[in-house]
C-alpha cells in the first residue's frame, strides 16, 4: 500500500493518454454492463407468476389451439394438484395496436386462491370487483401508463374475439381497482395485466365458448411437480386434445427461447469489444513503459527488486482497469432504466458488478503482463544508456 | 500547397511502418466497432428482406376486420364466396376465381439447434394455390394431395426445424402427417412455413372457416375497385391489404428493435475506439516532432501538416472499416437463423450484409478516423517549431 502514490504518479505521468485509455476501457464496460443484465434477463425470463409450485398446462400441438374448460374438472382431480383455474388469450389493445394491454379473463374464485398472497390489494377493491360483472382490476403500473381512473369505464379492442350481441371486438369495462405485485422480480412482467371476468367472457363471445387457452396450476409439493406435470398429461394422452405441462417458468423460457439464441449474439458482440479494447490498453501499456525505460532503470539501481517492479508495473495495469470498469459499470446501471423501456416484461437487475471486476481483473493481467516481464527483465545498465 | 501537402503525406505514410503497433490500434479498433455493426444490421436487413419479399401488389390478402394479423382472423364460408366474386379477380382457364382460402394454425416442432419446441405456422391452402402464388416451386418431392394428411415444408423451415425431409412423418394432434415435398419461393417468408390443404387442416384443428383470403387481381391497379367492393359490402366486414403492406407492417417492429440496438451498441463502441484513435494519432504526431518540426523550419504550412495527419488517420480507419465490413460479411452473410416474427410465429431469414451496409460501417469508419485524427492533426500543426527542435 505505500508504493500507492508511486503507481498512481506513474498512471499519470501521460494525462492525456491515461484519460483516453481510461475512457475507452470505460465504454467497455458499460457495454459489457448492459448487455450482461440484458443477456441474463433472457436467460431467466420472469414468467410473472411467483414460484416453483406453478404448472402452465397448455395443448401439446400448439399454443394457439385451445383446451375445453371441462379439463379443469379432471384435472382438479389429480394428486398433488391444490388448485387450477383457467384463463384465454385476449389479445387486447387500447385505441392502436401498440398500446399493448394483457387483458386476461380470469375466474376469481380459483385465480386468487391459486396466486394467495401474491398481489396487494385492497379488500374493498377486491370484493367490489367480485359483484361486478364488467369489473376490471388493473395492475396499477397500467393504470398510471393510461391516467384510468377507478370509475373510468375502459374501451379495449380484442383482435380476435367478437361479441355475440354485436359482432363487434371492442369490450368495455369498469375499473373498480388496483393491485400490485408483492414479488419485485414479476412486477414488470405483470405491469400491463387487467383483470376482468372469464364468465362475462364466454358468455359474450361468438364463438369459442367452453374452450380455454391455458390451465394453471399449483401443486402441494413443488418436489413432486414433474411428476403431477406427467400424471395431467396422462389424463388427456389419446384424447383429440392432448396436453403439455410444464412449470411456469420453462413455459416462460420456452417462448423467450423462440426469439433465438439472443445470449449468443450478445455474447459475441462483448467478445468483439473485449478483444478490440485488449489490442488497444495493451498497446498503450506496453508504449507507457517503453517509455519508462530509464525511469526503471532507476528504479532498479536504487534497490528495487526485478519482483517489485513487475508487482509495480501490474499494479499501475490493474489500477487503471478496475478503476474504468467500476465507472463503467456505474453508468451501465444508470442506463437499466433507459433499457427497461425497450424491454417490456423482461425483469433487468444489476448483476454485472462481480463478473465484471473478474473481467477486469483479467484484463488487466493479460494487458499488463507482457510489458510488466519486459520491465522485470531490464538490465540496467542497458536500460540507463536508453538501449531499447 | 498541394505539392507541400503531397510531400508530407508521403513521408507520413512511408514513415508508418515505424509506428506499426501505434496505427493497428486504429485499424483494429475500427475494424471491431464495423464488424459489429454491420453483423447485427445484417440482421436487420435480412428479416427485413424476407419479409419484404414476400408477395406482390397485385395480390392482396382479406382478413376479417379488425384482427390484424391472420392467426386472430376468422372468415366464414361465405365470406369467402363472396369475395371470390367482386370485381378485378384474376381467372383461371375454366373462369373460376383465383382465390386461396387460407386457415393459419401454430404447431410446435423443435428447433434443430435448441432441441425446444418452435411455433411453426401449418398454413391451410386452397386448390389454386399454385395459380394463386406462382412463385412457389417444389424443389424435391412432390406436391401435397387434398383429402389426405400430407404437407409440403418451406425449405427455410426445412433447414431450422427438426423432421421436415420428405418422406418423414410429423404428429400433429392425433394424427400422423406425412411431408411430401420440400419448396422455395423467392425467398419470401411462406418458405419458413409448412404448407397442406386448407380442408384437411381445418378438419384436423375442428375449425370451420378460414383465417384470410389472398386472391390474384387482373393488375395492381384493380386494388381500389376490389376494396372498394369488399368493403362496402354490407354483408362483409373485412380489412383489405395488398400483400407488401401487410408484410412490411409485420417486419417494422422488429427490424426497428435490431437497428436501434445495433446503432446504440456501435455508437458507444465507436466512442471507444474514437478514444483509441486519439491515443494512437496523438504518439504518431509526437514520435514525428522532430520530423514536422524541421518540415515547418524549412518553410512547410501548418494546414499540410494538419491534413497530412488527417489523412493518415483517415487511411487507417478506411483500411479498418474494410476489414470489419469484410470480417462481417465473411462469417455472417447467408447464415440462417429464425426467430419468432411479428404474427407469433417462426420466421428462417438469411444474414444479408448489403452493399448499403458496407458503405454505412466504411463511413461510419472514416467518421471515427476524422474525429480522432483532427486534435491531433491540430497539435502537430500547432507545434512550436524552436521548442521542438530544441527537445530533439
Amino acid at each position: 500500500m505505500k508504493y500507492f502514490p508511486l503507481v498512481w504518479a506513474t498512471l499519470w505521468r501521460k494525462k492525456t493518454r491515461t484519460i483516453f485509455t481510461l475512457l475507452s476501457v470505460v465504454v467497455a464496460f458499460l457495454l459489457f454492463g448492459m448487455l450482461e443484465t440484458v443477456a441474463h434477463a433472457f436467460a431467466h425470463p420472469s414468467s410473472g407468476i411467483t414460484g416453483a409450485d406453478k404448472l402452465v398446462t397448455t395443448n401439446k400441438y400448439s399454443i394457439t389451439l385451445a383446451l375445453p374448460f371441462s379439463d379443469a374438472q379432471q384435472i382438479r382431480s389429480v394428486p398433488g394438484v391444490s388448485e387450477v383455474t383457467w384463463m384465454t388469450w385476449f389479445g387486447g389493445y387500447y385505441q392502436e395496436s401498440k398500446n399493448f394491454v394483457f387483458a386476461l379473463p380470469i375466474d376469481t374464485d380459483s385465480y386468487f386462491n391459486l396466486h394467495k398472497g401474491e398481489f396487494i390489494v385492497d379488500e374493498g377493491q377486491l370484493q367490489t370487483f367480485r359483484n361486478t360483472r364488467t369489473g376490471a382490476l388493473l395492475n396499477s403500473a397500467l393504470m398510471k401508463k393510461f391516467g384510468w381512473k377507478i370509475g373510468d369505464k375502459v374501451p379495449l379492442h380484442s383482435t380476435i374475439w367478437t361479441q355475440k350481441s354485436d359482432g363487434s371486438l371492442d369490450w368495455t369495462f369498469d375499473v373498480v381497482g388496483s393491485f400490485s405485485v408483492k414479488d419485485p422480480t414479476q412486477a414488470s412482467a405483470q405491469s400491463l395485466t387487467l383483470l376482468f371476468h372469464y364468465e362475462l367472457f364466454d358468455e359474450g363471445r361468438s364463438f369459442g365458448k367452453g374452450n380455454v387457452s391455458w390451465f394453471e396450476e399449483r401443486v402441494g409439493d413443488p418436489s413432486q411437480a414433474s411428476a403431477i406435470s406427467n400424471r395431467i398429461d396422462a389424463l388427456f394422452a389419446n384424447s383429440p386434445n392432448e396436453t403439455k405441462t410444464q412449470p411456469a417458468n420453462d413455459f416462460q423460457m420456452a417462448f423467450i427461447k423462440q426469439f433465438g439464441d439472443i445470449g449468443f449474439v450478445l455474447r459475441a458482440i462483448l467478445g468483439a469489444v473485449f478483444f478490440t479494447l485488449l489490442f488497444l490498453t495493451g498497446n498503450t501499456m506496453m508504449q507507457s513503459v517503453r517509455e519508462r525505460t530509464p525511469e526503471l532503470a532507476v528504479l532498479k539501481t536504487l534497490g528495487f527488486g526485478d519482483e517489485k517492479v513487475l508487482a509495480l508495473v501490474l499494479a499501475e495495469s490493474l489500477l487503471l482497469c478496475v478503476m474504468a470498469a467500476f465507472i463503467g459499470l456505474a453508468l451501465s446501471f444508470a442506463t437499466l432504466p433507459i433499457i427497461k423501456q425497450g424491454l417490456q416484461g423482461l425483469e433487468l437487475t444489476p448483476r454485472a458488478l462481480v463478473p465484471g471486476m473478474g473481467a477486469a481483473v483479467l484484463l488487466a493481467l493479460i494487458v499488463g503482463l507482457p510489458p510488466a516481464l519486459r520491465a522485470m527483465r531490464l538490465n540496467i545498465v542497458d536500460a540507463l544508456a536508453d538501449k531499447r | 500547397m498541394f505539392k507541400q501537402f503531397a510531400a508530407v503525406i508521403s513521408m507520413s505514410l512511408q514513415t508508418l511502418p515505424q509506428r506499426m503497433g501505434a496505427s493497428s490500434v486504429i485499424v483494429i479498433g475500427i475494424a471491431g466497432v464495423v464488424a459489429v455493426l454491420v453483423s447485427v444490421l445484417a440482421m436487420g436487413a435480412g428479416f427485413r428482406h424476407t419479409l419484404a419479399d414476400t408477395g406482390r401488389a397485385d395480390r392482396v390478402i382479406i382478413l376479417r376486420g379488425g384482427s390484424d394479423a391472420e392467426l386472430n382472423s376468422n372468415l366464414t364460408r361465405t365470406d369467402v364466396d363472396i369475395i371470390s366474386n367482386a370485381p378485378g379477380l384474376a381467372k383461371d382457364a375454366g373462369g373460376r376465381a383465383l382465390v386461396s382460402s387460407e386457415l393459419v394454425t401454430v404447431v410446435n416442432v423443435p428447433k434443430i439447434d435448441t432441441g425446444t419446441d418452435a411455433n411453426v405456422t401449418l398454413r391451410g391452402v386452397g386448390l389454386r394455390v399454385t395459380e394463386v402464388r406462382p412463385e412457389l416451386k417444389i424443389v424435391s418431392g412432390r406436391m401435397f394431395r387434398p383429402a389426405v394428411r400430407e404437407l409440403i415444408a418451406g425449405s427455410g423451415a426445412a433447414k431450422q426445424f427438426r423432421g421436415l425431409i420428405v418422406g418423414s412423418v410429423l404428429h400433429l394432434r392425433n394424427a400422423d402427417w406425412t411431408v411430401t415435398g420440400v419448396f422455395t419461393s423467392n425467398g419470401d417468408v411462406h418458405e419458413s412455413e409448412l404448407l397442406a390443404d386448407v380442408d384437411t387442416v381445418g378438419s384436423s384443428v375442428e375449425r370451420n372457416g378460414y383465417s384470410s383470403a389472398v386472391a390474384l387481381l387482373t393488375g395492381a391497379a384493380e386494388f381500389t375497385r376490389f376494396k372498394d367492393a369488399l368493403t362496402t359490402d354490407p354483408q362483409l366486414k373485412v380489412d383489405v391489404q395488398r400483400e407488401p403492406d401487410y408484410y412490411a407492417a409485420q417486419s417494422k417492429q422488429l427490424t426497428k428493435i435490431i437497428n436501434v440496438v445495433g446503432k446504440t451498441v456501435a455508437i458507444i463502441m465507436a466512442i471507444g475506439a474514437m478514444f483509441g484513435a486519439l491515443n494512437s494519432m496523438y504518439s504518431a504526431v509526437a514520435a514525428r516532432g522532430l520530423e514536422i518540426a524541421t518540415l515547418r523550419a524549412i518553410g512547410f504550412g501548418a494546414l499540410p501538416v494538419l491534413l497530412s495527419v488527417m489523412t493518415e488517420a483517415l487511411l487507417l480507419s478506411l483500411l479498418g472499416g474494410i476489414i470489419g465490413a469484410s470480417l462481417a460479411w465473411l462469417f455472417f452473410n447467408g447464415h440462417s437463423v429464425s426467430t419468432l416474427g411479428g404474427a407469433f410465429a417462426q420466421v428462417v431469414f438469411q444474414l444479408t450484409v448489403t452493399r448499403t451496409l458496407i458503405v454505412t460501417g466504411i463511413v461510419w469508419a472514416c467518421v471515427i478516423g476524422l474525429l480522432g485524427g483532427f486534435f491531433p492533426a491540430l497539435r502537430a500543426a500547432r507545434l512550436p517549431v524552436a521548442e521542438a527542435l530544441r527537445a530533439a
